[in-house]
């Protein structure tokens, strides 16, 4: 059930995508499935109860080991959010010197684009 | 965890206004709230090291979008696009939904792992050895600086070429404008 919310978010933003004309919702819409996509690879590595994993001083190992959450969708995701960032980076630029060429965010009146 | 419903329904509403508003500072604005609300859902799924790099590439990624928004005309946009592309987004939308739940049917439940099925994934690994390996307390940075710190290094990378393919693309709009105030 709550996968499914999930791909419903991840379907907003491809909506978005197909659909919007104007590039910046076309970007809002990336952003948005990144957020869909990072959500639910933390949601496959959720236990329920589960505890942070981090080892506080004083804990004991084998409850530690079947308690915490599982950490190697999160080392990922955290590499995933922060080249998000950089992709965000360039695609924004594009679209600055998009509207500086064209004078307009509207894709279907940068027909100049072909050749 | 109801609260994780809640938090993504109000998700899913922050991303509808996003894209539906004319404004585009106020759907820049939305998709703010809606990237703060997911690194509190994060809080809640026990991931406090992704919630903390959430909230600052937020802010940076507002930055930029409204950078590149602000003093900018909102370009009127005319009506939708064809009929004939809507009608296929939409089925093509559809379909891509269909297949996904279907794929859901074949994924654990929700909140039992890979890590409690199987005892002998990866993961387990790292949960059990990290501290003797690595001398690390926390496990997701032994395993991003120690068990997989060639990905890292490949993220860095990553993120160099991207940095340095968007400043490309802004300098030679600055180089031309220098060309033609010379000719001037």
């Amino acid at each position: 059930m709550i996968y499914t919310l999930c791909l419903v978010l991840f379907m907003v933003g491809l909506y978005g995508v197909l659909v919007k004309k104007n590039i910046i919702k076309i970007v809002l819409g990336l952003i948005i499935m990144e957020y869909a996509v990072n959500l639910f690879l933390i949601f496959l590595g959720y236990r329920i109860g589960g505890v942070a994993p981090i080892i506080t001083r004083g804990a004991d190992l084998v409850e530690f080991t079947k308690n915490s959450v599982d950490p190697l969708p999160q080392a990922l995701v955290l590499t995933s959010i922060v080249i998000s960032l950089g992709v965000i980076a360039l695609m924004v630029a594009l679209c600055i010197r998009l509207y500086e060429r064209y004078g307009t965010f509207d894709i279907t009146e940068m027909r100049r684009l072909k050749g | 965890m109801e609260i994780l419903f809640v938090l993504l329904i109000l998700m899913i509403v922050g991303s509808i206004i996003a894209l539906e508003t004319k404004d585009l500072l106020a759907a820049v604005i939305s998709v703010g709230t809606v990237g703060l609300t997911c690194s509190v859902a994060f809080l809640f799924l026990a991931a406090p090291d992704i919630a903390i790099v959430q909230v600052v590439v937020e802010v940076l990624v507002l930055v930029i979008l409204i950078r590149a928004t602000i003093n900018r005309d909102t370009t009127a946009i005319s009506g939708d696009r064809e009929f004939f592309g809507m009608a296929v987004s939409i089925v093509l939308l559809f379909v891509i939904f269909i297949f996904g739940i279907k794929v859901f049917n074949d994924l654990p439940q929700f909140g039992q792992p890979i890590i409690a099925l199987f005892s002998d994934a990866p993961s387990n690994t790292y949960i059990s050895r990290g501290l003797k390996d690595t001398g690390a307390a926390n496990i997701v940075s032994s395993v991003i600086l120690d068990y997989r710190a060639y990905d890292t290094l490949g993220e860095a990378t990553v993120l160099f070429t991207a940095i340095l393919g968007a400043l490309a693309i802004l300098r030679s709009k600055a180089r031309k404008k220098q060309k033609e105030t010379g000719n001037k």
